[in-house]
């Protein structure tokens, strides 16, 4: 059946359809973006690190990994030694390792950018490292004696999964909450698949509650039988890594037309389905936004067999939140970034067949529109326009539309921290996540053990 | 256009760059091979007298220290002299000298410490119409527990006596090949000279062990879990080829000694340098044992740029140019004073500098805002260290004040050349001994 379906259609077949490409060729499409590095690149890539004094590297990195060191200890046959300093930084080092944007980060600021205009490997030589370390049957890390302390941690993504993991360290008990099947937040369900292949976000997590301490509860969502309340009552703690579960609207006529979703929710189609020749994805697809999910959604599209994909910014491609690296990617694959153009319209009886645009200048006073339009044919359109909160959690004090959080992560209730994207200072990114997560059981233990 | 062409003790070659005594120079083969890539000379593999030949170890023969991305910093051997029977070497130098009349074609010798055997082989070398004779009283390892190699390189008085033998015996120029592992090599030199020597040649391997196998504690390279020192070589030992090469060449006693550089020779540069320090000519080996004939085109192109760049239309135009400025530290001029300068334009801001000069030198660099990194004078000793560690090419220099000036270190007036056998702290100069 499966056979028959990948024959019957191919990328020119009309509206949105599944087996768009052979299995095989899907499967090829979405191997891994970057490899990883064999023992003898490695070599040769760390021997480039200069070891710089109070390096950049470390500066620029939201978790301030100690990247000289273990890039010297890479170089001197230490692998393993080098994911114990990554890990004490960062607990989730391997899944950094793969999506984190380094050109914008560790990367960028590498003295050897500016030397050579070619940094360090350091996300390829992390990843090396953590590769080589969590091959081993043992969690590398043990437990203090138990504190006699209970802690609530709610969301199992990146920021809960690293407060859980440093609090476990620290001899607390943790029960970690997550509202969906799966632990690993937007690491499980958000990442571009090429970008952590092999089930590495599930293997990553499992490997993480190795720890012990931690007792992971799925299918509780926060307002949904579990309430903030409750758990100030029941625990001594709660740290709150709720994630962003609303998506933002579009603001358009017709925008509940058939066929015009969350980019992250196709994304978290993708990555749960494991025959991606399977997944439906239209001809045409349109995605607006010009983050790195707007690029993930682009990019998966044309992978899956789209014949063609835009991605339509409203601002110009400097403005994008997506970084250069990015960007090249998504037109490496074909899709065609249109920048300074926002949607007013989406046409089509029923199921959507096009998104009409309005030029946009970006001006003193803001942008507006230049009056020209354009259509772009749509039979699937996918909204990367940013998440929210969806709500505020037990009437914590809000900072725009986010969490207001001071120092490490406290909110404005005594007992609750959060950190990671639910957060005024989050910035979607799951290595700021960590760093936060990571702070917050720092001061959480630091409140309860005096 | 410049010329590299060479004559060496009346040797005649295209270029000073020879194959020394070792591997690459071991059978007709390899040298042929040589001469098509363009080297002006070998000095073939040592032999030994006639009868059983020497054996090797059947198992790794060469160890090595790598720098980053397996730059090879210096290979060591425990290779024997040649393993082949000695009328076959003389067959083939013979059949080499005769194809290749315009190249010069040595032979390294080391027999017993008997007269008798230095006259039997010189008067099978003469035969083959060799330009020369190199006596190899160098070899670190396995001959020199027969009494030969640096047996001998090791004891001046062994070394004039055989070297006044071979003399006696032939009419080919003699050199002497030293060894490193000795004290004060200038021994070695004047009982060369004493003894007759031609030219001495210099250096040899140094004694090593290049690394410890840390699963079976077995030093490299490891026979069968076992390790014997073995003979250093390549790029590490230059600056110690240089020193000892410099040493003969400004003592008066050798001063006018012909010398054959050797140790760790890789480029052209190398070359010139040993030239410049009174070389004749030079011999090369572990560069072309890591990277095959052809480097010596690099070579033979860039000495010659830089000779024509320089003005010099021949080798003798810059040979011992270097010498005169070889001296005793006690005439170093003390009141030579410099400061270290970053040039900001070029600088990555690694911070190696302030980390080097923080933590092991003067803490004589400061961080200002966003990593801009400057030299405080007041406390700069010019140790040079920042230099070293930039990874920058010339982004950190060393300026040097010009006299009339004020050192912001001490506060003192820069002053004329003054040296140590003046200085008030000089105790012979009759001031007060330094407090310890």
């Amino acid at each position: 059946m499966k056979r028959e379906l990948a024959l019957s259609n191919s990328i020119s077949t009309p509206g949105v359809a599944a087996g768009r490409l052979p299995a095989r060729t899907c499967e090829e499409n979405f191997a891994d973006l970057r490899p990883p590095l064999t023992a003898h690149e490695a070599a040769v890539a760390a021997a480039r690190c200069y070891f710089c004094h109070d390096a950049p590297c470390v500066t620029a990195c939201p978790t301030a990994i100690d990247i000289p060191l273990f890039v010297r200890q890479i170089s001197t046959g230490t692998a393993r030694a080098a994911a114990k300093t990554i890990f004490d930084r960062n607990i989730l080092g391997g899944m950094c390792a793969r999506a984190c944007p380094t050109e914008t980060l560790c990367e960028q600021a590498c003295v050897r950018q500016a030397a050579e205009g070619k940094p360090v490997e350091i996300g390829r030589l992390q990843r090396f490292a953590t590769d080589a370390l969590m091959a081993r049957d043992r969690h590398p890390y043990e437990r203090a004696g138990p504190s006699g302390r209970r802690i609530a941690v709610v969301g199992a993504g990146p920021a809960g999964l690293a407060c859980a993991h440093r609090l476990a360290m620290k001899g607390h008990a943790v029960t970690l909450f997550d509202a969906r099947a799966k632990a690993g937040g937007l690491n499980e369900y958000g990442i571009a698949s090429y970008k952590t292949v092999d089930r590495f976000a599930e293997r990553e997590v499992e490997w993480l509650l190795g720890i012990g301490g931690i007792v992971l509860e799925l299918g509780r969502r926060l307002g949904g039988g579990l309430t903030l309340d409750g758990l100030v009552d029941d625990y001594d703690a709660v740290f709150l890594g709720l994630g962003l579960a609303g998506v933002n609207a579009l603001g358009v006529e017709e925008e509940a037309a058939e066929n015009v979703r969350a980019a992250v929710d196709f994304i978290a189609d993708l990555r749960q389905t494991s025959d991606l020749s399977t997944l439906p994805v239209g001809r045409h697809v349109v995605v607006i936004g010009g983050g790195m999910t707007a690029v993930d959604a682009a990019v998966q599209s044309k992978l899956l067999g789209a014949e063609d994909v835009a991605m339509v910014y409203r601002r110009g491609r400097d403005r994008m939140n997506a970084s250069g690296f990015e960007q090249d990617h998504a037109a490496s694959t074909g899709v065609r970034i249109i920048t300074g153009a926002r949607p007013v319209r989406v046409l089509g009886e029923g199921a959507v067949r096009e998104v009409e645009f309005a030029y946009t200048e970006d001006g003193p006073d803001g942008l507006r529109d230049t009056g020209e339009t354009f259509r772009l044919r749509a039979d699937q359109v996918f909204k990367a326009i940013g998440q929210k909160l969806d709500g505020s959690p037990g009437g914590l004090a809000l900072e725009g539309r986010k969490i207001r959080v001071t120092g490490p992560g406290r909110t404005s209730r005594k007992g609750v921290w959060a950190g990671g994207d639910c957060v005024a200072e989050g910035d979607d990114l799951v290595v700021t996540a960590v760093a936060q997560g990571r702070d917050a059981a720092e001061d959480i233990h630091a409140a309860l053990m005096v | 256009m410049a010329t590299l062409a060479n004559d060496f003790l009346g040797i005649r070659s295209p270029n000073p760059f020879w194959l020394a005594s070792g591997p690459p120079a071991d059978k007709e083969y390899n040298v042929r091979r040589a001469f098509e890539a363009g080297w002006g000379g070998v000095v073939w593999k040592t032999l030994g007298e006639d009868g059983p030949p020497a054996v090797n170890v059947n198992g790794p023969r060469y160890g090595a220290v790598w720098g980053a991305d397996r730059y090879v910093v210096g290979i060591n051997n425990i290779e024997l002299i040649t393993d082949r029977p000695l009328e076959l070497n003389l067959r083939e130098i013979k059949a080499v000298k005769r194809d290749y009349p315009d190249r010069a074609v040595i032979v390294s010798l080391m027999v017993p410490c008997e007269e008798q055997a230095w006259r039997r082989i010189l008067r099978q070398v003469e035969e083959t119409g060799a330009d020369g004779v190199e006596l190899n009283f160098g070899c670190p390892h396995g001959m020199q527990e027969r009494g030969m190699g640096a047996a001998v390189g090791q004891v001046p008085e062994y070394i004039e006596m055989v070297t006044r033998w071979v003399k006696a015996a032939t009419r080919m120029p003699v050199i002497v090949k030293l060894t490193p592992n000795v004290a004060d090599i200038r021994y070695a030199a004047r009982a060369s000279r004493v003894g007759g020597a031609d030219a001495v040649s210099l250096i040899n391997t140094v004694n090593s062990i290049t690394s410890v196998d840390l699963d079976t504690f077995s030093p490299e390279p490891t026979i069968d879990g076992k390790g014997s020192h073995g003979g250093y070589a390549g790029p590490a030992i230059k600056p110690i080829g240089l020193h000892m090469v410099a040493e003969i060449a400004r003592n008066p006693e050798t001063a006018d000694l012909p010398l054959s550089g050797i140790g760790g020779i890789s480029t052209w540069r190398d070359a010139a340098e040993y030239i410049a320090l009174g070389c004749g000519n030079v011999q090369v080996c572990t560069a072309a044992m890591v990277y095959g004939f052809r480097i010596v085109e690099e070579m033979i192109a860039g000495l010659r740029l830089w000779m024509e760049d320089k003005g010099y239309e021949r080798l003798s135009d810059f040979q011992g140019r270097a010498v005169r400025n070889v001296t005793d530290w006690q005439h170093l001029n003390l009141n030579y004073t410099a400061k270290a300068r970053i040039d900001q334009e070029v600088c990555i801001k690694c911070g190696r500098c302030y980390a080097a000069c923080e933590d092991t030198s003067h803490q004589s660099i400061a961080i200002r805002e966003n990593r801009v990194f400057e030299v405080i004078d007041a406390e700069c000793v010019a140790c040079n260290l920042c230099v070293i560690t930039c990874p920058v090419e010339d982004c950190i220099t060393m300026e040097s004040l010009p006299v009339g000036a004020v050192d912001p270190r001490t506060g003192k007036v820069v002053e004329g050349y003054a040296n140590w056998t003046t200085h008030p702290n000089n105790p012979e100069v009759g001031g007060e001994p330094p407090v310890s």
